[in-house]
């Protein structure tokens, strides 16, 4: 019995961190004759697929990468988002 | 004669320098491959400068979890000696060999031209045939280079001598960190280089590399190169180990 769940790890600067790209989007709004929006950030999104027997599971695999991974816990913050889950087996008996 | 291992990640660029400058400094130079678990019986390890694995994801993670790092980490926790050059810096920061990280620069911008660096400590295996407090003459190549601690790490760096070089102003001053001129990537205190806590593992992001020889303009660098070789050299005769590393 397993199932496929789709994740998006979302990571972006930490408060505090200096984030020059955020600065720089900033620095374009006033070109596009925008006001009133301010405080920037720019991070990444990584979407992925885990195979596991349940969400929990599922869920421990990402959260592990994005700490060791795709996030660099000392500058960033991750924030894991189920985005979808599919049961590959319709009945409740054990897989083989 | 002194073995010492240059490690070669796909992307990386300063190799066949850094072998050079090994090689001036009196030691044999070896390749690395990054898919080699083993050291091949090396007296320290340098890794280059370079773009390891593309810097995807961000600079230096994908190359930390190369098989040759495995066997790098090991060496390092039983007080073998390690030096990383700008991305190889990188990498051991991201490998958490050596404290903090890089960041971006502060203007965004690739900075690739020549800063001023002084040795805050002369008492080390990377930095014991340099000059306390003269300004060193070195190129930086990076578009990741500000090095960024929180406060409480970086008041425990400085305390406790693992500042190893700052960026300095022609003078020798160490520069403000705001100074754009002589602290061009904008790292918290215009730090340049650091060191691990049992003072066995160093990264800096200028290049002595670069300027280990009179044609390439500076042969500041040239010291550090020297130092550290000196240094495997004499672990080599006389092994040394910190830590109790088991």
């Amino acid at each position: 019995m397993s199932a496929t769940f789709r994740y998006a790890v979302n990571v972006t600067p930490k408060p505090g961190i200096l984030d020059p790209q955020g600065r720089a989007v900033e620095g374009a709004l006033g070109h596009l004759g925008v006001t009133g929006v301010s405080a920037v950030r720019v991070g990444r999104r990584v979407e992925l697929t885990v195979e596991a027997v349940d969400e929990l599971t599922a869920r421990g695999v990402v959260e592990r990468l994005a700490g060791e991974l795709l996030s660099n816990p000392l500058i960033e913050a991750a924030a894991v988002e189920l985005l979808m889950s599919t049961s590959s087996t319709t009945s409740g008996e054990p897989g083989r | 004669m002194t073995r010492i291992g240059v490690v070669v990640f796909p992307g990386s660029n300063c190799d066949r320098d850094t072998l050079h400058a090994v090689e001036l400094a009196g030691a044999e130079a070896v390749e690395l491959w990054h898919e080699s678990p083993t050291l091949d019986g090396v007296a320290g390890v340098i890794l280059p400068g370079g773009f390891a694995y593309g810097d995807y994801l961000r600079a230096g993670v994908i190359a930390r979890f190369s098989p040759v790092m495995r066997a790098v980490a090991d060496f390092a926790a039983n007080g073998g000696l390690v030096l990383g050059i700008c991305n190889g810096f990188q990498v051991l920061a991201e490998a958490g060999l050596v404290p903090g990280a890089l960041l971006r620069n502060r203007d965004l911008r690739f900075l690739g031209r020549e800063v001023r660096i002084v040795a805050e400590r002369t008492d080390t295996p990377f930095t014991s045939g340099l000059d306390r407090g003269r300004p060193m003459r070195l190129p930086i190549a990076h578009g990741e280079g500000c090095y960024f601690a929180d406060d409480a790490t970086l008041d425990t760096l400085e305390r406790d001598g693992q500042v190893l070089f700052r960026y300095a102003t022609a003078e020798g001053e160490a520069a403000a960190e705001g100074d754009r001129i002589s602290n061009p990537n904008g790292s918290l205190r215009a730090i340049a280089g650091v060191l691990n806590a049992t003072g066995n593992v160093a990264g800096l992001m200028p290049h002595p590399e670069r300027a280990s020889e009179a044609i390439l303009g500076s042969r500041d660098g040239f010291g550090i190169v020297r130092s550290f070789v000196g240094a495997a050299a004499k672990r080599a005769a006389a092994p040394v180990l910190v830590g109790g590393g088991a």
